[in-house]
C-alpha cells in the first residue's frame, strides 16, 4: 500500500510539520513500507465486534464541583517563547 | 563504602532506618556512581545536587514533571522547559520522603525501543556499551543496573519499561491501566501509556508500585485499587496456572538464547509447583503489532499537536508568521520519530482512511483483550520472553523503523488489553540478560509479584553487570 508523494505533503501540512525535500522522499519511502504492514488489520471481518478505545470499561467519572487553586497566571506564562500583558505573544497569521 | 551496584533500595531503607547511613551520604553515594560511570552510559540528562527527602534516592524518566527541574521528553521541542508544577507520581515519591537524584534519558516522547531516538544522545547499556539498553526508559533501566539509581521510574506504552527491564538485567513493572496517575506526565499514546518501577529485585518493585499507586482526582483515567499491595514473601508456585501462548513460543525472530533462557526459567517454575502448559493468542500475536502502530500514532499524532511554539519550549519564528512559526518550529523540534508517528497517526485519522485504519485497529483491540480473558478462564498469568532478542548494536536498527517496531511484539498484544506485565531477568544468552515476562489479569499485581519473587528466588540470577562486577563502588 504505496503513499503518494502529495499525500505525504497533504498529511505534513494537516500535522503543521515544514519537511525538507529530503524528509519527504525518505518518509514517503518509510510511511510505505509502515502502511504495508499495519494494513494487514484490513485482512480481518470486523463488521460485529465493538470497538475498544479505552481498555478499562469507565462512563462518566464525576467529580464534585468545588473550587480549589489552580496555576497562577504567571506560572502560566513562565515558559512562554514571548509574552506580552498577561497573554502568549504569537505571530500574526498572514491572509 | 556504599555499593551502589548490589544495594538494593529495600537494603538502602534498611541501612537508613537503622542509622548507618545518612540520606545525604546515600544520596552523594548515588551522585558519586553517576559522576564516575554515567559519561560512558548517558542514562541521566541531568542530576540533582540538593537533598530533597530522608528516604532512598530515586530517578524519574525524563517525561515525568518535576516542578523547577527542567523536563523534556527526550525532544529538543522542549529544551529549557522547565514545569511549574509536579506530576502526581513526583509528589507521591515527594511525600514518601524519596530524593530526586535526577531525569533519565529516553526515546524521544517515549517512541523507540533503544533509547537511540533521544534528542540528547543514546543511553548505552552497562553489560555491554556497544549495545543499546532497550527502549523507551533505557536510561531508567540502565541506570538501576548500573548501580546509578537504586530505584526508577519509567512509562510503558507499547513494552518502554518491561523491554529495557529485559535488555538491561533488571525488574520492571508495567502496571493494570488505571493503577497509576498520568498526572503530569507528557502524553504520548493516552489509552495506553502507564508509569512503572524499575528496580533490582520484585519485593522493590512491589514497595515502589505501591508508593505510586492509586486513584488520583486529577487523572479520571485512574481507579481505586481493589486492595492493599502485598509484598511478597513465599518462594513457591503451588497451584499457580501459566499458559505459555503458542504462537509466542514459535515465533520467528526469538533468538535460540533467549528461548533457551526461559525455557529453563519455566522449567525452574515447574520445581516450584506452577502447572505449565500452553495456550493460544493467535490473534494477538499476529495483529498485536499492526494494531498498536495504527492506535498509539493516531492518539501521539494528537497529543502531540500541543508543541507549536505558543505556551512552552521551541519556537522557530523568522518568518514573523503564525503558520510558518508552526511548521518551522515542529519540523526544527521534533527528531524523525515523532514526525513519522504524527504523520502516520495523522493519514490514519484523516477522512478517508478513518474507518480502514483506526476504526479497525480499535475493532482488533477488542479482539486481543477477549483473547486474552479466554486464556484467564484457565490460567492465572501468562509467560513469555519479555523480548525477542538480547541487547542489540547501536545503530542496528535505526535505519529500519519497522525491524525496530518489532523489538515489542511480545509486549503489545497485553498492553493493548491493559493488562499488568512483570518483566525479571531469568539468565543471560551471549553474556547478555534475558527477560521472562509474566502477564496477569488486570488488578493482579499481587499475583505477579508473588510469583515473580517466587522466581527470582530460585532463579537467584546476579544483576550485576559482569564488567561492572569488579568496580569498587
Amino acid at each position: 500500500m504505496a503513499i503518494l508523494r502529495e499525500q505525504v505533503l497533504h498529511v505534513a501540512q494537516l500535522a503543521r510539520l515544514a519537511l525538507t525535500d529530503e524528509e519527504v522522499e525518505r518518509f514517503t519511502r518509510q510511511l510505505g513500507a509502515i502502511l504495508d504492514a499495519v494494513g494487514k488489520v484490513a485482512e480481518l471481518d470486523l463488521a460485529d465486534v465493538e470497538p475498544t478505545a479505552h481498555p478499562l470499561d469507565l462512563v462518566n467519572v464525576w467529580r464534585a464541583d468545588e473550587p480549589r487553586p489552580s496555576l497562577a497566571a504567571d506560572d502560566a506564562l513562565a515558559n512562554a517563547p514571548a509574552r506580552e500583558q498577561g497573554a502568549f505573544r504569537v505571530p500574526p497569521r498572514r491572509a | 563504602m556504599i555499593d551502589t551496584l548490589r544495594l538494593t533500595a529495600e537494603e538502602a531503607s534498611g541501612l537508613l532506618e537503622r542509622g548507618e547511613v545518612s540520606p545525604a551520604e546515600l544520596h552523594a553515594a548515588y551522585l558519586g556512581a553517576i559522576e564516575e560511570r554515567d559519561g560512558e552510559l548517558n542514562a541521566y540528562l541531568r542530576t540533582v545536587a540538593e537533598l530533597d527527602g530522608e528516604g532512598v534516592p530515586i530517578a524519574f524518566k525524563d517525561l515525568i514533571s518535576t516542578r523547577g527541574v527542567e523536563t523534556t521528553a527526550g525532544s529538543r521541542i522542549l529544551s529549557g522547559y522547565t514545569p511549574v508544577f509536579d506530576a502526581t507520581v513526583a509528589t507521591r515519591c515527594r511525600e514518601a520522603g524519596l530524593p530526586l537524584l535526577g531525569k533519565t534519558n529516553m526515546d524521544e516522547f517515549a517512541m523507540g525501543s533503544s533509547t537511540e531516538n533521544s534528542g540528547f544522545g543514546p543511553t548505552r547499556n552497562p553489560w555491554d556499551p556497544e549495545r543499546v539498553p532497550g527502549g523507551s526508559s533505557g536510561g531508567s533501566a540502565a541506570a538501576v543496573a548500573a548501580g546509578l539509581a537504586p530505584w526508577a521510574l519509567g512509562s510503558d506504552t507499547g513494552g518502554s519499561v518491561k523491554q529495557p527491564a529485559a535488555l538491561c538485567g533488571v525488574v520492571g513493572l508495567r502496571p493494570t491501566y488505571g493503577t497509576v496517575s498520568r498526572y503530569g506526565i507528557l502524553a504520548f499514546a493516552s489509552s495506553l501509556d502507564q508509569i512503572g518501577p524499575l528496580t533490582k529485585t520484585v519485593r522493590d518493585c512491589a514497595l515502589l508500585y505501591r508508593t505510586i499507586a492509586g486513584r488520583d482526582p486529577c487523572d479520571s483515567t485512574t481507579v481505586d485499587l481493589p486492595g492493599p499491595v502485598e509484598l511478597p514473601e513465599g518462594e513457591d508456585l503451588r497451584r499457580v496456572r501459566i499458559g505459555l501462548p503458542r504462537q509466542m513460543l514459535e515465533l520467528e525472530g526469538i533468538e535460540p538464547g533467549v528461548a533457551r533462557a526461559v525455557e529453563s526459567a519455566l522449567d525452574l517454575a515447574r520445581e516450584l509447583g506452577a502447572e505449565v502448559a500452553e495456550c493460544e493468542l493467535p490473534r494477538s500475536v499476529e495483529y498485536g503489532l499492526p494494531c498498536y502502530y495504527l492506535i498509539a500514532p493516531a492518539e501521539a499524532s494528537s497529543n502531540l499537536a500541543r508543541y507549536d511554539g505558543v505556551r512552552y519550549g521551541l519556537r522557530v519564528d523568522e518568518a514573523w508568521e503564525l503558520d510558518a512559526m508552526y511548521e518551522r518550529t515542529r519540523d526544527a523540534g521534533f527528531g524523525d520519530e515523532p514526525k513519522r508517528r504524527i504523520m502516520l497517526g495523522t493519514y490514519a485519522l484523516s477522512a478517508g482512511y478513518y474507518e480502514a485504519y483506526y476504526g479497525q485497529a480499535q475493532k482488533v483491540r477488542t479482539l486481543i483483550r477477549r483473547e486474552h480473558e479466554a486464556v484467564f478462564e484457565c490460567f492465572d498469568l501468562i509467560a513469555s520472553a519479555t523480548s525477542p532478542t538480547v541487547a542489540f548494536p547501536l545503530g542496528a536498527k535505526t535505519q529500519n523503523p519497522l525491524a525496530m517496531y518489532a523489538s515489542d511484539l511480545l509486549t503489545i498484544p497485553s498492553n493493548l488489553a491493559g493488562l499488568p506485565g512483570l518483566s525479571i531477568p531469568c539468565g543471560l544468552a551471549d553474556a547478555l540478560p534475558v527477560g521472562l515476562q509474566l502477564i496477569g489479569p488486570q488488578f493482579s499485581e499481587n499475583l505477579l509479584f508473588r510469583a515473580g519473587h517466587a522466581l527470582e528466588q530460585a532463579l537467584a540470577f546476579d544483576a550485576v553487570p559482569a564488567r561492572l562486577a569488579g568496580a569498587a563502588t
